[in-house]
């Protein structure tokens, strides 16, 4: 009897141990928004008082607006984005052929002003490329995120998993150490979410502006003291990748609040 | 390009109290940080918040640099008439952005 008492603690411990190893199990995934208080889920969920709609708005309004030299507006050829753009943010980033490389949306839209509408690259973070953005993911709101399948993609999830799962910095700490093994404590005061990327761009309150994904993640990479890769950066998109490839399932959530 | 998120009830009952809300995208710099070069980023906030009904004016606020960015007023105001809520932020340049909404008042 004991022996068998024994097998099942094995059986429990190998079981668990393919848990941890797995990050998050599908029934446990939640959004940011479980866990914050009720007065910022209100913020977030009434449209007219979600500071991150102004950003739409403006995105809205740029779509229509014609630029570069090719004197074209994005919906010159995507027509209304209320119809051609539902969904697309809910599976990029995808991947790019012309460079060989996965492309987040932020990308793509600064690659198609560069390439079709023969405009100047928007700035990182700059309001414009955050308002695009922005519309265009809001179009996909309450859609489930669905990464691409594309096989080209693998190796750049592959590194972006190694990515989440290196220890960096002076606190000798990854992604993975926090999000997946620490995930509902505390941290000093505030909750440690379980990092899924459903709601970029986002208004957070202590920035009190929308920011990127990227901004995020260079946020993070500051908190455990290391060397943030640069905006663009290969490895942020390929972090980006690992990232929605983890959030599979849940909802876009764009524009979201977050304190 | 004018940026600001109005809520006016479309339609309400005479006598009745209709909540109003106004957002506008504004970074309400305090004029008390230090930018990257060492410098002070100059003071750039919103001053005065007005709200018209058919021209008359019905409620207004100062603004400090306290105040976050994108500042977000709620208010409530009983419905008279039918007509325009007109809105207006006023910066420290003397600029002004307007929005506007109409209520059918039955």
């Amino acid at each position: 009897m004991r022996a068998l008492w024994g097998l099942v603690g094995m059986i429990a411990a190998a079981v668990c141990s393919i848990a941890i190893a797995a990050g998050i199990e599908d029934g446990e995934k939640r959004s940011g928004f479980d866990f914050m208080t009720p007065q910022t889920q209100a913020l977030q969920a009434d449209d007219m008082s979600n500071p991150g709609m102004l950003w739409v708005l403006q995105g809205e309004q740029l779509w229509q607006q014609a630029q570069g030299r090719a004197d074209v507006a994005c919906s010159g050829c995507h027509d209304d984005a209320r119809q051609t753009m539902r969904g697309v943010a809910a599976r990029y980033p995808a991947f790019d052929a012309a460079t060989g490389r996965p492309i987040d949306l932020a990308g793509r839209i600064n690659s198609c002003r560069a390439e079709r509408q023969q405009a100047e690259r928007l700035a990182p973070e700059s309001d414009a490329l955050l308002a695009l953005t922005a519309y265009v993911t809001h179009q996909s709101r309450g859609m489930p995120i669905t990464p691409a399948t594309d096989a080209r993609l693998t190796p750049f999830r592959d590194n972006g998993r190694r990515l989440f799962q290196s220890r960096i910095g002076q606190l000798e700490l990854s992604c993975a150490s926090c999000h997946d093994d620490n995930w509902g404590k505390r941290l000093g005061g505030s909750v440690i979410p379980q990092a899924h990327p459903t709601g970029y761009p986002l208004y957070r309150l202590e920035w009190q502006t929308v920011g990127s994904l990227q901004r995020r993640l260079r946020n993070c990479m500051i908190g455990v003291r290391a060397e943030p890769f640069v905006f663009g950066a290969p490895e942020l998109v390929d972090l980006e990748l690992h990232l929605t490839e983890r959030a599979r399932g849940l909802l876009v959530e764009t524009p979201a609040v977050r304190p | 390009m004018a940026r600001t998120l109005v809520n006016v009830p479309k339609a309400a009952k005479q006598g009745e109290v209709v909540e109003i809300k106004a957002m506008i995208a504004h970074p309400m710099e305090t004029g008390y940080r230090i930018g990257p070069n060492g410098s002070n980023i100059p003071r750039d906030i919103i001053r005065r918040f007005a709200c018209t009904y058919n021209g008359e004016e019905v409620f207004s606020a100062d603004l400090f640099p306290a105040v976050s960015a994108n500042p977000f007023i709620a208010f409530t105001l009983v419905a008279t008439t039918s007509g325009t809520i007109d809105f207006t932020w006023t910066d420290d340049a003397g600029k002004s952005q307007t929005a506007s909404a109409t209520i059918t008042v039955s």
